[in-house]
């Protein structure tokens, strides 16, 4: 399997070239996109727990979203 | 204010790559103060949006952000801290609307100094659809080195910046 290019844009010699990654580059950009999926799905496990616990309040006070804002504004 | 603003070099894929960089910026410290990096992008992801991130010098270490994020009505405020990169957070991927690209500019003073670096990062994707996100970022390179080459890339799975994104890096000096 290839491995995936980079550009580079020299703006000393205005030479643009595609140059295949390094082993050591594929495996930094891979750690780094495992931690990004990582932090993506655990944030929205909590923004859905938030969610859930908005709607709970909000069902519990008897009002809509837009009430709690006007009544927060 | 800036009196100098000028294209210093550009890109538009031709092909998808996994990263783009500018590098050679050491020869530009004495004739700019600020450097401006300006995207058109779209990446392959599989979804409508996914982070994207920023590093310097090919530096993987001294990095931080604080951002605050907004989709669907809501607003968010986040930190990263990776160490590793600064978090770019919002470009537009594939699942989004065809044939559209979401923005970010990015605004680097001082890039020659001698001081830790900071940055200035607006961002936005587009999606005809109520999936679409917008951020603001301030992050620092903690590193005392000048800036002689910047690099942006997806960070999800296997993504790379998809053909037809585009990137131009402007230079500017307040005389």
């Amino acid at each position: 399997m290839p491995k995936p290019t980079k550009l580079i844009i020299n703006c000393e010699t205005k030479e643009q070239i595609e140059v295949e990654l390094t082993d050591e580059e594929v495996a930094q950009l891979e750690a780094d996109r495992a931690k990004a999926e990582a932090d993506k799905v655990a944030k929205e496990a909590a923004d859905a727990v938030k969610a859930e616990a908005k709607a709970e309040l909000l069902a519990k006070l008897g009002i809509t979203a837009e009430e709690a804002a006007l009544l927060l504004a | 204010m800036a009196t100098t603003y000028t294209l210093i070099d550009k890109s538009i894929l031709g092909s998808n790559q996994a990263s783009v960089s500018f590098t050679g910026l050491g020869s530009y410290s004495s004739t700019y103060t600020d450097l401006k990096l300006v995207a058109s992008v779209r990446d392959t992801s599989a979804s409508n949006y996914q982070n994207a991130k920023l590093t310097f010098n090919s530096s993987t270490s001294g990095y931080s952000d604080r951002a605050i994020r907004a989709y669907g009505g809501s607003t968010v405020d986040s930190t990263s801290g990776s160490g590793s990169s600064i978090n770019l957070f919002y470009e537009t991927s594939d699942s989004a609307t065809a044939n559209t690209f979401g923005t970010y500019e990015i605004y680097i003073p001082n890039f020659s100094s001698s001081n830790y670096k900071s940055v200035s990062i607006d961002c936005v994707t587009e999606n005809n659809a109520s999936d679409a996100f917008l951020g603001l970022v301030a992050g620092l390179w903690s590193n005392t080195a000048a800036i002689t080459s910047i690099t942006v890339a997806p960070l999800s799975g296997s993504a790379n910046l998809k053909s037809g994104s585009s990137f131009y890096l402007y230079g500017i000096k307040n005389s």
